[in-house]
């Protein structure tokens, strides 16, 4: 027993040394609760990007990144908290990956984060209070906020020569702070929302609400809504003859909307955030190879959200917190060397002899305003029953 | 031709929709009616098991659409009703001899009922569930229009469009020939006129020989088939969701106490009552005023009493006003 004992404290102590040269980043997503389907594959994508990094055996003299994974649970503000913190005092991070749904992620930050001085990116709260949000320079994010694509979307339905629209949106911070962003730059552009209105997911009828748009008029419907109760909203209005021309967010892209609304959706159009050439490309290939699903959502977000840690720990020249949040903004943005996935070896080669990089990563990253992505978008219209793009914005 | 495109762009977007609301809350309020008149308390487990009826219906179309069975441009699943009606017979008899028979036999208060429905709800709410997922479920095929409302412009050249899903027509028109049969029923045959009998002085119909272990089997079946194509229609015209099924509990309740609990014609009543005030209250009546008033009148504002979100609001408020003012409902029924 004796000895037993005697031989667990020597493992432990020699693993306790093996990891002193190892810099802990953690990832805090919501491995439970309502995203519990694509938050894996967002932390196996935050992980190849460490892989990467320690494989090339280049990170700060030949120290090694370990991820800790944490559970935000995307709803549970206190118990985010108690995570972030856990990993702050006990695992000792350096820096966060995460999290992911805007409200546990603002709790995470102005609780936790910001009395630590921990630096976060998240690579999926897309609320646009956090462009607002002072956070001493600790957060930053590789997803757009839903601001910039209300103003996008605006644009398209303007340029279509729509100056009259209702608009409907989902009854949740996500509906509103889209709606809100929609309504102010299509105001701005010199447009009029006839009425706007809030629907509820999963009811059985959407008439009166319908009802409620039609009576206050305009060329076409813009819904800022998910599959179910938008789709809804919509097939509901083109039966009614209420409207002919839909516009839609990103919350209502996929397969389930056309097979829902059938001959309803045709000549609908559309933004979604959307990854395209060599970056893109360059990930897809690597997370084949590492059996990770690339095309899940935010899955690219979360390698670039990674990877931009680390490198900004190289620049610095030291994994420390300061230092890190200190560096973020110089490797994402330009002037430098343009670094894609499966190059953050070159990357840190050139940090380390003191050079400069430009981060594009799997989303073509660039940090605008209080440092978060300009976002890249798809516009899309449905020509029989497919998804067709349009340009990108 | 204003007042009549008034009246076309009224009846798009609000009386049709009420009538057919109306005529499916009709049949839910029935069955609750008839069971606090006969079996003496109130059924909460209604609307889930509305929801289950509703299921085996389901089950039984893709049975027949499987065996390439169909009746188009009806949609299967009428052909399938009478299959949901087996179901729910059985079930709703066999929750009966395991759950209300004890409580009958010693004497349960009328709470006690209430409490153990609620029971009943939660298990037929899970085995729904079970079986169908908590999500939307289609299973409406065959002709979706009488006609759109492209082709009712086209037709009429008028400025407004009016469409009639067959959906809404199935439902009032089985509506109403349900509503002719039951009364009938109840009226002019022996087994309706026992139950009625029952429904006024249990006492005095035991006396006379009424068996009372028959008329409930009986009030279970007639329960079963209400439950049955009130959930049908509704799924046909608005799809089937759990979630839902348990919501229309309240307008429900509040259609057959509005009408005065225990009396068929004032669950008719009140489910109309009832779907025309959630949705007139909540319709914006701009459009239709528009074309009324004379020129330069038009209104500006939307014209609309309460935001559509209040739906339910409405439904409450009259529950509660009838409660405090009228508790025997328009129809003098019984009092909770």
């Amino acid at each position: 027993m004796k000895k037993l004992l005697m031989a667990s404290t020597a493992l432990a102590l020699s693993a306790g040394m093996a990891l002193a040269d190892d810099v802990k980043i953690g990832v805090l997503l919501g491995f439970t609760g309502p995203i519990e389907s694509i938050t894996p594959h967002m932390a196996d994508g935050a992980e190849m990007a460490f892989n990467e990094i320690n494989e090339s055996g280049l990170f700060l003299g030949g120290q090694t990144i370990t991820s800790v994974r944490a559970d935000s649970t995307c709803v549970d503000s206190s118990a985010a908290q108690a995570a972030a913190e856990r990993m702050i005092s006990s695992d000792g991070v350096v820096a966060i990956m995460g999290a992911d749904c805007s409200g546990v992620t603002m709790a995470v930050l102005q609780n936790v984060a910001m009395s630590a001085g921990i630096p976060m990116i998240s690579p999926s709260a897309t609320s646009p209070a956090f462009t607002t949000t002072e956070s001493n320079g600790l957060f930053y994010r590789t997803s757009p906020s839903d601001a910039r694509q209300g103003a996008i979307l605006a644009g398209i339905v303007m340029e279509r020569g729509f100056s009259e629209v209702a608009l409907t949106y989902t009854n949740n911070d996500y509906g509103a702070g889209f709606a809100n962003a929609f309504e102010e730059s299509f105001i701005a552009m010199g447009g009029t929302i006839t009425s706007k209105v809030a629907h509820e997911e999963a009811r059985g009828d959407y008439s009166a609400e319908v009802g409620q748009l039609a009576a206050a008029g305009g060329d076409a419907m813009v819904i800022l809504g998910y599959v179910d109760g938008g789709g809804s909203m919509l097939r509901t209005a083109y039966e009614l003859g209420a409207f002919e021309q839909f516009f839609i967010g990103d919350g209502m892209f996929g397969d389930e909307l056309i097979a829902a609304t059938g001959e309803a959706i045709e000549g609908t159009i559309g933004t979604i955030p959307w990854a395209a050439g060599e970056g893109a490309d360059r990930f897809h290939a690597l997370a084949e190879e590492a059996g990770v699903q690339g095309q899940s959502s935010y899955t690219r977000e979360s390698y670039d959200a990674a990877a931009l840690l680390a490198l900004a720990a190289q620049a610095a020249g030291e994994a420390t917190p300061a230092g890190i949040a200190a560096n973020i903004l110089n490797v994402a943005n330009e002037p430098g060397e343009e670094i894609l996935p499966g190059e953050l070896a070159r990357g840190l080669e050139i940090l380390a002899a003191g050079g400069e990089i430009n981060f594009m990563g799997a989303t073509n990253v660039t940090l605008v305003g209080p440092g978060e992505a300009a976002g890249f978008y798809r516009e899309y219209v449905v020509e029989g029953g497919e998804y067709v793009t349009v340009q990108f914005h | 031709m204003e007042p009549l495109n008034a009246l076309i762009s009224l009846s798009n977007f609000m009386l049709i929709p009420a009538l057919a609301y109306g005529s499916q809350l009709a049949l839910g309020a029935l069955g609750i009616t008839l069971i606090f008149s006969i079996l003496r308390f109130a059924h909460f487990a209604h609307g889930d098991t509305m929801a289950l009826g509703t299921a085996a219906v389901i089950g039984g179309t893709l049975f027949l659409q499987a065996q390439g069975v169909s009746i188009d441009p009806l949609p299967t699943a009428l052909l399938a009703i009478p299959i949901g009606i087996v179901v729910m017979v059985l079930y709703l008899l066999a929750a009966d001899r395991l759950v209300y028979k004890y409580f009958r036999k010693v004497k349960a208060k009328p709470l006690t009922f209430v409490m153990a429905s609620l029971g009943v709800m939660f298990v037929t709410n899970g085995i729904t569930r079970l079986f169908m997922g908590v999500g939307e479920t289609r299973f409406e095929d065959g002709q979706r229009f009488l006609f759109t409302v492209r082709e009712f412009r086209d037709f009429t050249g008028m400025a407004e469009g009016m469409a009639l899903r067959s959906a809404q027509a199935i439902t009032i028109i089985t509506a109403l020939i349900v509503m002719v049969v039951l009364f009938w029923f109840l009226n002019r045959t022996r087994a309706g006129k026992s139950m009625r009998a029952y429904s006024d002085n249990e006492d005095l119909a035991l006396l006379s020989g009424i068996n009372p272990e028959r008329v409930v089997v009986i009030t279970w079946t007639i329960t079963a088939i209400l439950l049955v194509l009130a959930g049908t229609l509704y799924g046909l015209d608005k799809g089937f969701r759990p979630f839902n099924y348990f919501q229309l509990l309240l307008p429900m309740f509040a259609a057959a106490i509005l009408g005065g609990l225990g009396s068929p014609i004032g669950a008719i009543v009140g489910a109309y009552v009832v779907a025309f005030a959630e949705l007139g209250i909540t319709y914006a009546w701009r459009r239709v005023f528009s074309y009324l008033m004379p020129e330069g009148l038009e209104p500006t504002s939307m014209m609309q009493l309460l935001p559509v979100d209040y739906k339910f609001a409405v439904t409450f408020a009259i529950l509660v006003i009838v409660l405090l003012f009228r508790p025997t409902g328009i129809f003098k029924g019984k009092v909770i």
